[in-house]
């Protein structure tokens, strides 16, 4: 079943495909994400979602199109990155990179922190001493610094302990609302991609499917995208 | 030594200490060695065709950064394996070429006085070098944490990757007649690897790093002129003494741990 066909769309892709040498892994992708709108990205390891992310920032080569609206300011947060303990750069020195690159003259740092929830202490730290859930959240501020409008997220709450994942999902929602903000994420977790998506694309490694969770997130079609029994429990709030 | 000679001095292990800092945070460290060895050909056939050695280096090392720029847009090992490989035949192709004192001169530096082209053209580079990393250090971090976001912040990745490597290749052709090809890597190196140590904010970093190299090269250079000796290995040893010395856990450190 097709999403309803939103007025404005933030993101039109036709036809995205992406090869590494003889392996395909995208093909033929078309999914439009509507201004304002919640959008995740579901399907099993290795279907290619991290790799969608990454084509859509024009960080991979593709061919089919990609059309982001006029403009869009893209925040990215990469999954868990690789980072050595003891480089010496601070999460104070990460976001004033990003607004010095931004050219933002004036850049009120606290109500960043303060935005996405990290003390001031924790942020004079060097980012490699960092809990994964306090340098994600660092990651949601560095996105922010230069006032995005399409938030761009993979696996935000991977490696973070459970409340640290419910808080992390809040703040994105929070501020999806609050700043009408158009958010693409990836997500492992079926339950919080039913409670917060507006539409859903799944891919798995022969095709895509995309529509609203409601459709998307049957135990039929769920069954054929993952293989095998897949369930979930959807969390009343 | 003469006054230019001592500005030129200082100004390249101003260079070399902000080259560094980002060296030793990319995780560049091993490649700086290999890279310099490629000036050793450059050096043989400028010789052999008689115009200056170090701008015969200069363009060896230009060239070898965009080898290393171009491999790496491939990835992975391949970029360790052809480095090791392209620049040990490198070495090894240079001292067939170059013989002698020559050789010993290229490779440890020392030399006799320093032309003032080398000089003019010296502080040329080695300013620009350190203007680039001042300038644009914010973009430096950001690509080092991650490539990918520093593309979403509007920042051309692969023109910054070949503009700090060819900042790295002429910061080490700069030290050329001072430390030659095996040891101007570690000038780069290891005062940056020492301010590591003691730094935890990208200020202190590139502070302590400039400061390290500086010390390093003016106190290295006067205890040779004491003993009679090349600069260029003594400089290295300063500068590996400092490190040691870095090594001593600090009390702030121990409260660190503890705390």
């Amino acid at each position: 079943m097709m999403a309803a066909v939103p007025a404005e769309n933030a993101l039109e892709v036709n036809d995205l495909s992406v090869h590494f040498g003889v392996t395909q892994v995208l093909k033929d992708l078309s999914f439009g994400v509507a201004k304002g709108s919640a959008l995740a990205i579901i399907g099993p390891n290795g279907a290619g979602k991290t790799v969608l992310l990454k084509t859509l920032i024009g960080s991979l080569p593709h061919s089919g199109s990609m059309h982001w609206a006029a403009g869009v300011r893209i925040g990215y947060v990469p999954q868990k990155l690789d980072l050595e303990r003891d480089i010496p750069i601070t999460g104070i020195d990460f976001l004033k990179a990003r607004a010095a690159v931004a050219h933002k003259a004036t850049f009120d740092m606290s109500s960043v922190l303060t935005l996405v929830g990290i003390p001031l202490d924790v942020a004079q730290r060097p980012i490699g001493t960092m809990s994964g859930g306090q340098f994600q959240r660092l990651l949601i501020a560095f996105a922010l610094v230069a006032d995005p409008n399409v938030l761009l997220l993979d696996e935000p709450t991977a490696g973070v302990d459970e409340p640290g994942q419910e808080q992390i999902n809040e703040l994105v929602r929070r501020l999806q609302k609050s700043q009408a903000l158009t958010v693409l994420f990836i997500s492992h977790e079926l339950s919080v991609v039913y409670q917060y998506a507006d539409n859903v694309l799944c891919l798995n490694n022969e095709r895509a499917w995309f529509g609203p969770p409601s459709t998307i997130l049957t135990p039929e079609s769920l069954r054929q995208i993952y293989g095998g029994e897949v369930s979930y429990h959807i969390h009343e709030h | 030594m003469s006054t230019e000679s001592l500005l030129l001095s200082i100004t390249m292990a101003v260079a070399a200490g902000l080259v560094g800092s980002f060296a030793v945070m990319r995780r560049m460290s091993l490649a700086a060695d290999p890279l310099s060895h490629v000036a050793l050909p450059g050096i043989g056939i400028a010789l052999a065709l008689h115009i200056h050695p170090v701008f015969g280096a200069v363009i060896a090392l230009v060239f070898g950064a965009l080898l290393v720029w171009v491999v790496e847009e491939r990835g992975g090992a391949t970029t360790e394996s052809v480095i090791g490989v392209v620049f040990s035949a490198a070495l090894a192709i240079g001292s067939i070429m170059t013989t002698g004192e020559d050789l010993i001169e290229a490779l440890f530096g020392g030399a006799g006085a320093l032309t003032w082209s080398e000089k003019i053209f010296g502080l040329l580079v080695a300013t620009a070098i350190v203007l680039f990393v001042i300038v644009f250090r914010n973009s430096l971090v950001i690509m080092m944490v991650s490539p990918d976001i520093a593309r979403t912040a509007g920042i051309n990745v692969r023109w910054f990757d070949l503009l700090y490597l060819e900042c790295f290749a002429l910061t080490i052709a700069l030290g050329l007649r001072y430390l030659g090809v095996l040891l101007m890597g570690a000038l780069i190196i290891i005062p940056a690897a020492t301010s590591k140590r003691l730094s935890h904010d990208l200020k202190s970093m590139l502070w302590f790093s400039v400061m390290l190299s500086v010390i390093s090269t003016t106190v290295g250079s006067g205890i040779a002129v004491h003993l009679h000796r090349e600069a260029g290995p003594i400089i290295v040893l300063v500068a590996t003494a400092l490190f040691l010395l870095s090594l001593i856990p600090r009390p702030a450190e121990r409260r660190r741990i503890h705390g």
